[in-house]
């Protein structure tokens, strides 16, 4: 099957962003994840569906995305033989996907070299597979052996530093484990699903309406990116569109959550090479912003402000201005702090050449968001796939080359600057107008699909409805497990001090992979 | 630095005053006697530990440390290691993977210890509840001294939570067992 036919076999989804959907098989499926990489293309998503009740089989869906926009391709997977041809030989980032879905499913990628588990640890054990519509949510097993095989490095003079899961800071838990020789790592391996809470076991049979509380704390720091993505997704499969006002007032608060945890990032970035300074001043901006938030739209992160159908709160003209005066201040003072922190000789000692992920590998991996526009990934959904209302905004895509952690500082000041220029912008063009229109009805077994450039990279929600407008499966797709596999590089040769400033270069989310 | 001093000095000093302890948030008796919570509430050190969140709440733990609620010059600072610790500020629903790393870690943590719970998740699993994945509030896994609900609470509610935490119960209530020895109630 050729690459081109698809957006004229496969019917495409309704709704803001450009996705089709076809039903493939295993020949045609690897086939098209080839075409997709030699055309420059990646995967996004990859994830199954227990479809046993509907029509005896299992499925694999995967969501790839090149220049038309996304292709969503469906695998049916025989329910006695549970197999799927590996795709991580085409897309490394496959990997760590197909051993989820291995875990949560009992959907088993053969011909990988990687059968270790993923998601699961010893709550559970390998025999079951919460996301068989058979599991019952409230099953309890006693906690077991976790066993899991890191890899070991040897050779004279390698020894491992343990880390986690219970880290030194206020950050997420996660494993990791540095094989190193002296103070330089040679490797870095990474043990994730701490946090594992089985959120897309919660999402089976919620309405519609009940998820968007849910699709919001898949990972905090996006709240508005899940929320804004999973609305896009009941919208596509209920054929609703939201009133013009309701989609501006979405951008304009993506766009406020990006600025927020940029200038959260820049400050622990300026803490984490040694000036405390900077962490100072970015947390009051941050401040500012939050309290902002707070009295403009009643929630300090924007939590559960996107509604399937439209936005839950409003702005008035005094609200315009209070954003236009809060945004001159943060632009001004960013503007300084960029001076201060260019200048800086012991910071730019710690920033350039540090954690460098080098654009060849970087497309290899499939690094994505703001670590992979760093590497010279040019991928911004706002940018090449817009929707309302960045198709009338004219999102400038801000991208490097150099891949270190300089560069991702830089694009974090930059992206900022871009963000201002765009709230601006929406500020002035805000349409009048209703805030929400009335949900359709979800036609059983249809898929919906939203898909968003969050702070981080592309969020996809994808959504197989279920009977009375409920859920029936839904999975929820975090830019960072694309990234996180990439970090165990950035570290390679670099030493074990700086892994805290590369890690907060990229700062990927544990939870939104953990699920 | 000529650049640094001066942004320093056009800054400004941002602190604000701290909230007042408020007994309604208090979970349990009160385990810690008035005598050393006297002298902890003058240098508390805190370990924080995601149980499981969705790291909204992190979010406003790293707000205490900005400038606004300074949260070091009220002598409470955060610690690496739950061995330096005199409480722990925990966060979640407790996922079962963390259920083992949580429950070492409030072993690690010396006697006498205070645990705050913060957030709907902590104080009662919130939206993701007990499930195959899930133990829900911290409570079924570890004793806990004051809960902070919200989603996630302000950096103020959790300043406040602290404070409580640390000053003297002001309707004195009687202690059922030694420090901490309780068996938290369904916990696996
Ligand atoms: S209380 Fe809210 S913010 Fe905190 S972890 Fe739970 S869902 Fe996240």
């Amino acid at each position: 099957m050729r690459l081109d036919d698809c957006t004229s076999l496969f019917p495409k989804l309704p709704g803001a962003m450009p996705v089709w959907h076809g039903i493939v098989n295993e020949k045609d499926l690897r086939e098209l994840c080839e075409q997709i990489l030699q055309s420059g293309g990646k995967l996004v998503a990859l994830w199954g569906s227990d479809e046993t009740g509907r029509d005896g089989h299992y499925a694999l869906h995967v969501g790839l995305v090149s220049a038309p926009g996304m292709l969503v391709l469906t695998l049916p997977v025989d329910h006695e033989k549970p197999h799927f041809p590996d795709l991580s030989d085409i897309f490394p980032a496959a990997d760590r996907m197909q051993r989820a879905v291995a875990d949560m499913l009992g959907l088993y990628p053969s011909g990988s070299g990687n059968h270790r588990k993923w998601l699961r640890h010893a709550a559970w054990p390998g025999n079951v597979h919460p996301l068989r519509k058979s599991f019952d949510i409230a099953t309890h097993f006693p906690i077991g052996e976790d066993n899991y095989p890191f890899v070991a490095v040897t050779g004279h003079g390698v020894h491992e530093i343990a880390v986690g899961p219970v880290h030194a800071g206020t950050i997420e838990p996660g494993h990791f484990r540095f094989s190193v020789v002296g103070e330089r790592v040679l490797k870095l391996e990474e043990r994730l699903g701490y946090k594992h809470k089985g959120i897309e076991k919660r999402f089976e049979d919620m309405t519609l309406q009940q998820g968007a509380k849910l699709a919001g704390r898949i990972s905090g720091d996006t709240t508005v990116g899940y929320a804004w993505a999973y609305a896009q997704a009941v919208e596509s499969i209920t054929c609703t569109t939201p009133p013009p006002r309701a989609l501006w007032l979405r951008a304009l608060f993506l766009e406020l959550e990006r600025m927020l945890n940029h200038l959260g990032d820049l400050g622990y970035l300026g803490n984490d090479a040694a000036l405390a300074f900077g962490f100072a001043q970015f947390w009051i901006l941050k401040e500012d912003l939050l309290r902002m938030n707070g009295e403009l739209f009643g929630h300090r992160y924007l939590m559960d402000i996107i509604i399937p159908g439209g936005v839950a709160c409003n702005l008035d003209n005094a609200g315009l201005l209070r954003i236009a005066e809060t945004l001159r201040h943060i632009e001004h003072e960013t503007a300084i702090l960029k001076g201060i922190y260019d200048e800086h000789a012991g910071m730019q000692d710690r920033f350039l050449t540090t954690g460098h992920v080098a654009s060849d590998l970087a497309a290899k991996l499939g690094l994505t968001g703001l670590a992979g526009r760093a590497s010279g990934q040019a991928w911004d959904a706002r940018a090449q796939f817009p929707c309302v209302p960045y198709d009338q905004l004219d999102v400038y895509m801000v991208t490097h080359r150099n891949g270190d952690v300089a560069a991702r500082v830089t694009m974090r000041f930059e992206e900022i600057a871009e963000s201002i220029r765009l709230i601006r912008q929406i500020l002035k063009q805000l349409p009048a107008g209703e805030l929400l229109s009335p949900v359709g009805e979800a036609i059983e077994g249809n898929m919906g699909i939203g898909w968003v450039e969050g702070w981080r990279g592309e969020i996809l929600v994808a959504l197989h409805a279920g009977k009375d407008n409920r859920i029936n499966r839904l999975h929820p797709h975090d830019p960072s497990w694309q990234n996180w596999p990439v970090l165990e590089h950035a570290i390679m040769g670099n030493i074990v001090p700086d892994f805290p400033l590369i890690n907060k270069s990229f700062n990927l989310s544990y939870c939104g992979v953990d699920l | 630095m000529y650049q640094i001093i001066r942004q320093i000095l056009r800054t400004g000093i941002k602190t604000e005053a701290p909230p007042q302890p408020e007994d309604a948030l208090r979970n349990e008796v009160q385990q810690i006697s008035a005598q050393i919570l006297h002298h902890v509430g003058r240098a508390l050190a805190i370990r924080h530990v995601d149980a499981g969140s969705c790291n909204g709440c992190e979010l406003e733990i790293h707000c205490l440390n900005n400038a606004y609620y300074n949260i070091e010059r009220l002598g409470i600072h955060f610690v690496a290691s739950p061995r330096h610790a005199d409480m722990l500020l925990v966060t979640g629903p407790v996922s079962r993977h963390m259920e083992i790393a949580l429950k070492r870690t409030y072993d690690a943590t010396p006697d006498p210890k205070l645990v705050v719970a913060l957030g709907d998740c902590g104080c009662d699993g919130g939206i993701f509840g007990e499930s195959y994945a899930s133990c829900g509030k911290i409570a079924n896994v570890i004793p806990v001294d004051v809960i902070v609900p919200g989603c996630p609470p302000t950096p103020t509610a959790i300043l406040q939570g602290i404070l409580t935490a640390v000053s003297s119960c002001k309707t004195p209530q009687v202690l059922t067992s030694g420090l901490h020895n309780s068996k938290p109630s369904g916990s696996s």
